[in-house]
């Protein structure tokens, strides 16, 4: 008996072998977030598209939800293990589990702090540095072809303290206009990542002597909502955001692009959550025995007001 | 317009010589440290003083409004003091209300969600609102009071079920609301900002039916000692579920508020850890978090500390990475003036004598 059903097992298997069938299992981190739930409705969406079996779980923030969800995912023997970590540290010994078995890791939109980095075999997300310098990058361009110069006085919008992409978004910005003297960063404060925060701050930036001596004002802020208090701000004092100033945030959510069809903003850079599409590329890779590199980017573009009236009705689809 | 800005100095000045009359009243102590942070203002921050006569809004009326610095920290000061209001009368039964914050998720959730989504009309959007603050506070009300549950524990429930509340209401989105009745709440003004006014008329109200009748003396009663005040014959039990259910309202209160001001309900991020600036700003005001005696006016005095630290750290443009130094040690300082002991050593003990 236990040897027949050993032998349907080893048919089972074969059969799925031969239909070429990869099976993934993805330990979300949870919803948390608009942006987490267009990831989620990435990958699952992308994995139906290209006939991979997924093996979804919710973890809801939590770390031992995500490492109960690897390790059944061991049990069940699946191809590839999808992990966005919801903190950076204690992963090792699951990892190391899931090395033994045999059965690579792709980190998602964050990393882990690990002494050995063959515990994973790859790393697909953003980069917020690049977000920074893609920021930086759009703001020269503009000044250049508004004033034939980079000059200009930023009044920006910090993410919440201490997290990685307010800090990495302040620094890939940094490096971009630290090489044009005249571009300064005149004011920097915290507004949490949150519209009422970006709003109260904006409103104390508006009646400081920096504002009033300031001749080319331009407003970063690190996400799109802190962003569209400020512009409430602006508006409420009686300042045309869109005339008076050039505004860049980051993110792209559908929010921004509407702004941004209203003349209300200028600019916003992508922090992308739909990896569906280049996570199986690389999930592919690994069955069809390729070598990944150590970190994938996601593909994040610049949207400005050239296109975003146009793509607004495609960005509010997305989420 | 720097002459307005002296006279709010001078007025400030008033306070203080008040205060240092009768030392003795708590509120004192804040509003020595608001004193001394203005004044630091008046020489160290420039432009903070400018005030302007501009053209403003009440619910579509035109009228005259203040522009300026101090306005805005009338304004964002409004919030936690309302806040601090219903969580000054929570902590003198000796209770505590951790779930404040999620309350004004959830209010600002119903508010914006009604009218948006299904399009009632301003008026009952309002009144859902409260009635989803009150209905909060019952909740809390009812686990402490009536089946006993340690208040830190049982407001901790809402704390943390009710942002999913309010995120189930929104379905996960941010929703804007247009209509110009609910955005005005919390953007109208009367010369200075109607939410501050809506603070001060709660305060004023609170106070008159807390300390104009026997209630403040019977809350007071239940703080310091319950049994002793139950088997005197005061219902404690009611007491402290009606005091849970006003923290409720004041919480859907400071929700509408801060959901109308950015015009949109944020669920995730309305009211977050506010709770802790609103307990702060009832420990500034000198009540004791063990219950007994309350001072209300003194609460929204240290609620006014907190958002004047914050805006001069806005203008001072002091690095958000050390800003909650320089904050915590004026508070650190108003607590420990407070404390008696402190205050004996500079003092000595003649003068307490």
């Amino acid at each position: 008996m236990r040897k027949g059903l050993a032998f349907m097992m080893v048919l089972a298997l074969g059969l799925d072998a031969v239909a070429g069938e990869i099976t993934v299992g993805f330990a979300q981190l949870g919803a948390e977030s608009m942006w987490r739930t267009a990831n989620t409705d990435s990958i699952k969406g992308e994995a139906a598209k290209r006939g991979i079996k997924l093996i979804f779980s919710d973890a809801q923030q939590k770390q031992e939800n995500q490492i109960k969800a690897i390790q059944s995912f061991i049990a069940q023997g699946v191809d590839v293990i999808g992990l966005p970590p919801v903190v950076n540290s204690g992963w090792e010994p699951i990892l190391r589990e899931a090395q033994e078995a045999g059965i690579p890791v792709i980190l998602a939109d964050r990393t882990v702090d690990t002494s050995d980095d063959s515990l994973y075999v790859s790393f697909i997300g953003s980069n917020f540095i690049d977000e920074g310098k893609n920021s930086g990058n759009w703001l020269v361009r503009e000044l250049k072809a508004k004033y034939g110069e980079a000059k200009g006085e930023v009044f920006e919008l910090v993410g919440t303290v201490g997290a990685a992409p307010a800090i990495d978004r302040k620094k890939g910005f940094e490096e971009v206009i630290a090489q044009y003297p005249k571009l300064n960063i005149v004011k920097s404060q915290s507004g949490d990542f949150t519209r009422a925060k970006g709003k109260e701050v904006m409103e104390a930036f508006i009646k400081s002597p920096e504002w009033s001596k300031a001749e080319t004002k331009i407003i970063y802020g690190h996400n799109d909502d802190m962003v569209l208090g400020a512009i409430q701000a602006m508006e409420e004092a009686g300042i045309n955001p869109g005339k008076e100033c050039l505004i860049i945030g980051v993110d792209a959510i559908a929010d921004a692009f509407e702004a941004i069809a209203q003349g209300k903003m200028h600019c916003t850079v992508e922090c992308n959550p739909l990896i569906g599409p280049q996570f199986y590329d690389m999930v592919e890779d690994l069955v069809a025995g390729k070598e990944l590199p150590s970190s994938v980017y996601s593909n994040e573009g610049t949207y400005d007001y050239y296109c975003a009236a146009a793509l607004l009705p495609w960005r509010r689809s997305l989420y | 317009m720097r002459i307005v800005g002296i006279i709010i100095f001078w007025l400030a000045m008033v306070v203080f010589l008040y205060g240092t009359r009768r030392s003795r009243n708590v509120a004192f102590w804040p509003l020595l440290a608001l004193a001394c942070l203005l004044l630091f203002n008046l020489f160290f921050t420039q432009q903070f003083y400018r005030l302007e006569l501009r053209e403003g809004s009440f619910f579509g009326i035109p009228v005259p409004q203040l522009y300026g610095v101090p306005i805005d920290i009338l304004n964002h000061a409004s919030k936690v003091g309302i806040l601090a209001i219903g969580m000054t009368l929570v902590i003198a039964v000796g209770g505590i209300d951790l779930s404040v914050g999620a309350v004004m998720a959830i209010a600002g959730a119903m508010m914006a969600t009604l009218s948006v989504q299904l399009g009632v009309s301003p008026a009952a959007c309002i009144a859902a609102a409260l009635a989803a603050g009150l209905a909060a506070g019952m909740w809390n009300g009812f686990l402490v009071a009536v089946m006993g549950i340690p208040p830190m524990v049982a407001t901790l429930i809402l704390m943390v079920a009710g942002r999913g509340v309010a995120q189930l209401v929104t379905d996960g989105q941010i929703i804007i609301f247009n209509n110009p009745i609910l955005t005005s709440i919390g953007n109208a003004f009367l010369l200075v900002p109607v939410p501050f006014l809506l603070m001060l008329l709660m305060l004023i109200a609170t106070w008159i039916t807390t300390r104009g009748t026997a209630l403040g003396f019977l809350i007071e009663a239940v703080g310091d000692n319950e049994v002793a005040s139950s088997r005197a014959g005061v219902s404690a039990r009611t007491l402290k579920f009606l005091v849970y259910v006003f923290c409720g309202f004041c919480s859907a209160v400071a929700g509408l508020v801060q959901t109308s001001n950015i015009r949109s309900a944020d669920a995730n991020n309305i009211g977050l850890t506010l709770e802790l600036d609103a307990i702060m700003a009832v420990v500034i005001g000198g009540t004791a978090m063990t219950g007994g005696r309350f001072y209300l006016a003194s609460s929204v005095a240290g609620a006014l500390l907190i958002q004047a630290l914050t805006t001069t750290m806005y203008a001072k443009d002091v690095s958000p990475v050390v800003a909650p130094v320089p904050k915590a040690l004026v508070i650190l300082a108003v607590c420990l003036l407070q404390s008696e002991r402190v205050r004996r050593l500079f003092i000595g003990r003649r003068g307490t004598a």
